[in-house]
This record gives C-alpha cells, sequence and structure tokens, in this order.
C-alpha cells in the first residue's frame, strides 16, 4: 500500500472566506476550556485548553479521531458535566446548568419507548412546563417538515431508524431553542438515509437560522454542511484547525462534485493523515 | 374421497397444533400416565390416588374446597400486595441511593437466605390463628423477587437518557414519573409474576404451621385422614389458583405496557 500524499496545502485554492457575521455576543463563548476526568486510575486529562466563538445562527461541524474529546466538548456546552477550567458562556450567561436555549441531539434516537411519537416530542414542553396548545402547533409543523406525519401517533420502535432520529431532532427543536447540539446524530444511519437526513438537516438550518454545533466522523459530512470546520487533534484534545466553508447556502448534494468542496475535504482529512489516525 | 378425508385430517392436526391447546395435550398425556403406572407398578391407593378418584374428591369434597380456597386466595393476594407496595419502593431506594444500596442490599439478601418455613410458626406465636401470619409468610416469600427485579429497571437507565432528562431539567419527580418508573416497569411486572406464584405458596406455609382454614389446612388434615384424593384434589385447586393470579398480573400488564417489546408481535410493523 502507498501512503497517501501527506502534503498539507497550505492555501485554499476557493474564493475568499466567508467572515461570519460576529454581531455583538457569540451565542456560544468559549474560553480557556479544559476536561479531565478523575477516574480510579487516576486523571484521564481530555481537553485541553479551548477557545472557540461561535456566532448566532452559525453552523459549525467538529470532526476528530475517536476519543479526542469531541463529545466531552459537547457535553460541556450542555451544562451535563463541569469543566475542570476555563468557561463556557451561552447567549452571554456563564454554563452552571442545562442552559433553557439548547435542544440536543444525540447519536442514538433516545427516544422514550412508552411514549408515542408526537408525546416524545412534545416532551420537552411538557417537562418545562411551557404552553401545550402553542406548541403542538409548532410540533406538528415540525413533525410535517420531518415527513412524519401520519406517524404521530405510532410508538418509537414501530418507525426506522432515520425516522427515529428525525423525531429526535423534531423532539430537540420543539421549545424553538436558538442552539441545537449534535453528537454524530447520523452515526448510526446508513449510507443513504445518512445523506438525506444531512439535506434535511441543511435546509431547517437554512430556513431557521439556528445556531447549530454537529460532532460527527465524516469529512464530507461536516464541510457539507457546516460554515466552520473544527478539527480536533488526539486525546488529549485541543482544536488543531479551522476551515471557513465558503460554499453558497443552500446548498445542494452537487456542492459535493465541485473543486471547492473537494479540495476542503482533502485539507480536513490530511490532518488525520498526518498523524496517523486512519492507518 | 381420499383427498377430502385427507383435507379433514390436516384440519384436525392445525387445530390439534393451536398453541392454548397443547398445555392441555401434555397435561392429559401425564394423567394417563399417571393411571397406567398405577396400574402397572401396583401401587396402593393409599400411597397415590388414581385420577379418577381424585375427579370423585373433587365432586364430594367440592364445596368444601371452593370455601377453603378463599381465605387461601385473600392470604395470597395480601402478602402479594404488600410485597408490591413495599417491594417496589424499596428497590426505588435501592437503585436511587448508593448508600441505602451499601447499607441494606447486603442485609436484604442476608435476610432471604433465612429459611421462612422455619420462621413461619414465629407469626403464629405474634398474630394468632386468623389471615395476619398467613398474609406474613405470603409477603416474605413474595417480596424479594419484586425487589430485585426494580432494582434491576430502575438501574437500566441508559446514559444517554440520563443526559436527555437533565438536558430538559428534569425535576427529580419528573424523572421518576416519565423516565425511571416506565423504565423500570417491564422488570417490575416480571418480577411480580414470580411474586404472585411464590405468595401462594407462602399463604399454604402460613396455612400449614397454625390455622384452622385455607387449603393448606385441608392439604394437612387429609393427609393426616390418608384422605390421598382430597389431598391431590386440592393440591390441583392450589395449582389452579396460582396460574388464574399469574395470569391476572399478565393481563394487567398487557394493559399497562402496550409498548413493551414483548408485545411487539401484536402490531402490524411499518417501514
Amino acid at each position: 500500500m502507498t501512503r497517501p500524499n501527506l502534503r498539507l496545502i497550505e492555501t485554499p485554492e476557493v474564493p475568499a472566506a466567508r467572515v461570519p457575521a460576529h454581531a455583538g455576543e457569540p451565542a456560544i463563548g468559549i474560553k480557556a476550556l479544559t476536561k479531565t476526568y478523575r477516574t480510579r486510575d487516576g486523571d484521564v486529562p481530555t481537553l485541553r485548553p479551548i477557545d472557540l466563538d461561535i456566532a448566532d445562527g452559525e453552523f459549525v461541524a467538529v470532526v476528530g479521531p475517536s476519543g479526542c474529546g469531541k463529545s466531552t466538548l459537547l457535553k460541556l456546552i450542555a451544562g451535563l458535566i463541569e469543566p475542570t477550567s476555563g468557561s463556557i458562556e451561552v447567549g452571554g450567561k456563564e454554563v452552571v446548568e442545562p442552559p433553557d436555549d439548547v435542544g440536543i441531539v444525540f447519536q442514538s434516537p433516545v427516544l422514550l419507548a412508552w411514549r408515542s411519537v408526537l408525546a416524545n416530542i412534545m416532551m420537552p414542553v411538557e417537562v418545562r412546563k411551557l404552553d401545550y396548545a402553542s406548541h403542538l402547533e409548532r410540533a406538528k409543523a415540525l413533525i410535517k417538515t420531518a415527513r412524519l406525519d401520519g406517524f404521530e401517533n405510532k410508538y418509537p420502535w414501530q418507525l426506522s431508524g432515520g425516522m427515529q432520529q428525525r423525531a429526535a431532532i423534531c423532539r430537540a427543536l420543539v421549545h424553538d431553542p436558538k442552539i441545537v447540539l449534535m453528537d454524530e446524530p447520523f452515526g448510526a444511519l446508513d449510507a443513504l438515509t445518512r445523506e438525506r437526513m444531512n439535506l434535511e438537516l441543511q435546509r431547517i438550518h437554512f430556513e431557521t437560522k439556528k445556531t447549530i454545533v454537529l460532532i460527527t466522523h465524516s469529512i464530507p459530512e461536516s464541510v457539507f454542511l457546516a460554515d466552520r470546520v473544527v478539527v480536533m487533534s488526539d486525546r488529549p484534545g485541543t482544536i488543531e484547525a479551522i476551515y471557513d466553508v465558503p460554499l453558497p447556502r443552500p446548498r445542494s448534494l452537487e456542492v459535493m462534485g465541485t473543486p471547492v468542496f473537494a479540495e476542503l475535504a482533502k485539507q480536513v482529512r490530511s490532518h488525520f493523515y498526518a498523524e496517523g489516525g486512519i492507518d | 374421497m381420499a383427498e377430502r378425508a385427507q383435507s379433514g385430517w390436516s384440519t384436525v392436526v392445525r387445530w390439534l397444533d393451536a398453541p392454548w391447546l397443547k398445555p392441555f395435550a401434555m397435561l392429559a398425556l401425564m394423567i394417563v400416565l399417571w393411571d397406567v403406572a398405577i396400574w402397572l407398578f401396583n401401587v396402593p391407593p393409599y400411597l397415590i390416588p388414581r385420577p379418577w378418584d381424585v375427579v370423585k374428591a373433587f365432586g364430594t369434597d367440592g364445596p368444601l374446597l371452593l370455601r377453603e380456597s378463599i381465605p387461601t386466595t385473600v392470604a395470597t393476594l395480601g402478602g402479594f400486595l404488600l410485597s408490591a407496595l413495599f417491594g417496589i419502593p424499596i428497590a426505588m431506594l435501592i437503585a436511587g441511593s448508593r448508600t441505602v444500596e451499601s447499607y441494606f442490599y447486603p442485609l436484604l439478601v442476608f435476610s432471604q437466605s433465612i429459611p421462612k418455613v422455619a420462621i413461619a410458626p414465629l407469626f403464629v406465636v405474634w398474630f394468632g390463628f386468623g389471615l395476619a401470619p398467613k398474609v406474613i409468610t405470603a409477603f416474605l416469600l413474595g417480596f424479594f423477587p419484586v425487589v430485585v427485579a426494580g432494582v434491576q429497571g430502575f438501574k437500566a437507565l441508559d446514559t444517554d437518557m440520563r443526559d436527555l432528562a437533565r438536558s430538559m431539567k428534569c425535576s427529580r419527580w419528573q424523572m421518576f414519573t416519565m423516565v425511571s418508573l416506565p423504565n423500570a416497569l417491564p422488570a417490575i411486572f416480571s418480577g411480580l409474576k414470580v411474586s404472585v406464584t411464590l405468595a401462594v405458596v407462602g399463604a399454604v406455609v402460613g396455612e400449614f404451621v397454625g390455622s384452622n382454614s385455607g387449603i393448606g389446612f385441608v392439604l394437612q388434615r387429609s393427609i393426616g385422614n390418608f384422605e390421598l384424593p382430597t389431598m391431590f384434589a386440592a393440591l390441583v385447586l392450589l395449582a389452579l389458583i396460582g396460574v388464574v393470579l399469574f395470569w391476572i398480573v399478565d393481563i394487567i400488564e398487557r394493559f399497562a405496557l402496550p409498548w413493551h417489546t414483548s408485545r411487539r408481535h401484536e402490531f402490524v410493523a411499518t417501514t
């Protein structure tokens, strides 16, 4: 086997990078954030200091080798675990508990088996005691967008994997959060379903202008969806590079065939080969 | 003609293949074997009665047996309900707190190693010959399976689901009613099914050691008088009580958990 070309391309031959609108406060502000898990076998440093500002309405994809702390980063933003040092601000407020304005999509759909699809989607509304009627309208609209109409009253296991994940995305969006955090949401889906989900997510982002942080293993997925691709290093993870994706929106799958896309994907991929992570 | 006979035969075969018929067919076979064995080995009737004598005993002692089955059923149900009433919250506490678990769970397991049959007379000393000692032995036997199943059920909550609930800022109560309890119910129900059959045993043990009513009492008296057909009839009735109670719990489960994996074949799958 010949090793792939390891040469790093310094300047992308693409149009000038689109500068995200950094107007005012960032939606998510991460400063000198570190995380060290304390276990019985000693400390496991998982994140080296990370600094990252994510603008309102921006779509950021985080790629990195397995176990580099991507999911830890997401859980820190979601307020599910505490940082060891540094700080995270969401909407200008320090994260000390799970922020209200955030919806989360996990790798598995995590739908409650005893609730119908609609009841699952409405769960955040029930838990937060928001106005049921108005959110029901919203849930129904989301169900329609996710092409789940007709399945509202089915149990999750009566749906295919892709439909379950779409329901999970509806649940993350039902209380109209400003920020959506996604932890490898399409990792368990087959390639074709995944592509279709990417298109839908792209459209949802284009239409709703939500701030989205997507953790993914797929380089094409990250480039196709994101405004910025954040590449993380091996554990203890930190940000190795950030690439702006200057592709115009809305994007269609054809964009994957363009030289700009190919070049960016190649650059992102080069990081992994340089580290020998895919050998 | 031959073809027609054959199709008629295949209908009979298919009918005989019905799932509900199989246990009855097996039972019939065992009764026949029982009878044949008595005839073959020439077993005297004061050791094992013939099946037909047991049927006759039902005829003569039927009203008595039915009357005596009421206190046994009441004691069983009482013990079973207490098992559920105490077992589920205790399982919750053990699963919810490491402290409670480390202090109480080993002791609970330890206490289960004490033979309940041996301490049953103690309850007669404490509570007399009434319903109470029977209910208590039924409870002691039925309680443990509920706790073990409940602990397992409450603990089997995956990390993502916990994270999801936390990200929505579920209160403890919401977490319990919306997530933990429904998640634990399938395990709890399997514990309840074991519990209800053990509660029958517990009630009979209670009646053995000190009672003047119930199937256990009939069992003991008929053994004393060498009325073996009556004793066997009482055993059959006891088994029926167990089956019916198990079946009732199963029906309740069916209605409470229409979503559960074990019921999925009853739904038409969609794509």
